[in-house]
């Protein structure tokens, strides 16, 4: 038989496709579930350890249940939603603009305390970075975060996962001593000592360093108004736990005398 | 082709695998997959994973091919050697997704890298095209291991230089070189690095077998 005529290069070709076509699919279709599940428990756990609770992939359920408390969604002035926290998807929420965006938040209580944790997401060199950050009541303090890659550099910009970088995050302000909003740079060559909006960089890895100063200064920005909402009613209710004070302490007083 | 049936692990058999570890080697001596070893070897860990991948593609990969090879029309054979390995290489990082997600998360671009590789592309045109299967499964395996210890000294050598450790394992500080003012040399993660030290492991190697150098 001739292999190279025509007609047979075309039945060769369509038969293969046809077979890989099938097998893939089969495959992907079977698959699927157990890869969700997977990404899933991995989203869990990139949450906990953003509060400083590192669990297997296999504990990421049961430790979620126990140390999330709350978690919704935010519109643009920072209000509350109904809409369903699983259903949104920031790879597409950071594309649509401003105004129409809805964020994400999961609270969790840690000690007594409760942080903040917002998802991040944005790119690096090769491709999207994502992470969550947690900050401490105070609206202000990092209390801990964490990052991941899809593509960056191995060695490089691939490094942003790891536990060298993402620790000093801890203790970092996002807001200045006047209260003015500038989020946390990763600094080329090292952050100077005392420096609470910076953090040290990644030689090598200066594109995906940068790609981690801009997602952080463009989703922490959108989240600013729900922060002025909170720290407002922090201040209102910091007094009236003061007043309270203040009167069970006359109370003691008038009854003492 | 002799009537007679050759034993599995003949004499010609074994020089399939020895052969590529030396006198043969896909990256030194054939120069094929040198990109790779640029990209990956500036950590241990992601060249023995990249190892390994490219052990079970090229095998496999060989296998079908030979396999096909008489069906093959040769007008678009290139095509259907893309084809053979980009579907494998898609399967391993579905099958790695959904049961071993921290490998797949460990290996992440390189497994779409392998479709790249131009030692798979090499062997299946050079051999397994001409040779029964059992003969280009050896050569696969052959090959990848050639291309392995290649692979594997270069990131050896990148790591310790570049960054102090080996397999992720601070070996250095544990040492305790650091407090004799040693330094990390930052040049050993870059990419051109990793092209001089296979230039000097090819050095190495001419300097050892004389049957590599050229006739003057």
């Amino acid at each position: 038989m001739d292999l190279n005529k025509n007609t047979y290069v075309f039945f060769f070709s369509t038969a293969m496709v046809l077979v890989v076509a099938a097998l893939l699919s089969f495959t992907s279709i079977k698959l699927k579930p157990l890869q969700q599940k997977n990404i899933a428990l991995e989203n869990k756990q990139n949450i906990l350890s953003s509060v400083g609770i590192y669990v297997s992939r296999e504990e990421a359920d049961l430790n979620y249940e126990k140390y999330i408390t709350d978690s919704f969604v935010l519109d643009s002035d920072g209000q509350k939603t109904d809409i369903d926290i699983s259903s949104v998807q920031l790879n597409k929420e950071t594309k649509k603009p401003k105004k129409e965006q809805n964020m994400p938040l999961y609270i969790s209580n840690i000690d007594g305390s409760e942080k903040y944790i917002i998802p991040l997401r944005g790119t690096g060199l090769w491709g999207p970075i994502w992470g969550y950050i947690s900050l401490d009541n105070d609206m202000n303090t990092v209390y801990g975060a964490v990052f991941d890659h899809k593509a960056e550099t191995p060695g490089l910009g691939a490094e942003i996962n790891r536990d060298f970088f993402e620790k000093p995050f801890n203790g970092k302000r996002i807001f200045d001593l006047e209260g003015d909003f500038v989020s946390i740079a990763v600094v080329k060559g090292g952050a100077k000592e005392n420096d609470y909006h910076g953090v040290d960089g990644i030689s090598g890895g200066t594109i995906t360093s940068d790609g981690v100063t801009a997602m952080l200064k463009e989703r922490l920005d959108k989240y600013l108004p729900y922060f002025e909402n909170k720290m407002k009613e922090n201040e209102v209710n910091d007094i009236m736990n003061f007043i309270d004070e203040d009167i069970n302490l006359n109370d003691t007083i008038n009854k003492l005398n | 082709m002799s009537q007679k049936k050759e034993a599995l692990f003949s004499k010609k058999n074994k020089k399939l695998i020895t052969d590529p570890l030396d006198d043969n080697n896909p990256i030194t001596v054939q120069v094929l997959g040198i990109c790779s070893a640029l990209a990956i070897t500036v950590q241990l860990k992601p060249a023995v994973v990249m190892s390994f991948s490219v052990l079970f593609v090229l095998s496999v990969a060989n296998v079908v091919v030979s396999l096909l090879r008489k069906f093959i029309p040769s007008r678009i054979r290139i095509i259907v050697f893309l084809v053979v390995i980009a579907t494998l290489v898609i399967l391993v990082d579905e099958v790695l997704k959904a049961y071993v997600f921290d490998v797949s998360k460990e290996l992440s671009v390189f497994v779409g890298l392998i479709i790249t590789n131009c030692i798979i592309m090499g062997r299946l045109e050079a051999f397994a095209l001409g040779n029964t299967p059992w003969k280009s499964f050896l050569d696969g395996i052959g090959n990848s291991f050639g291309y392995a210890w290649i692979l594997i000294a270069v990131a050896f050598f990148r790591e310790l230089l570049g960054s102090g450790t080996l397999y992720g394992y601070p070996v250095l500080e544990k040492l305790g070189i650091y407090n004799f003012g040693y330094e990390n040399n930052g040049m050993m993660i870059l990419p051109p690095m990793a092209l001089v030290t296979v230039g000097l492991i090819i050095w190495v190697q001419r300097i050892r077998n004389k049957k590599l150098i050229e006739p003057k």
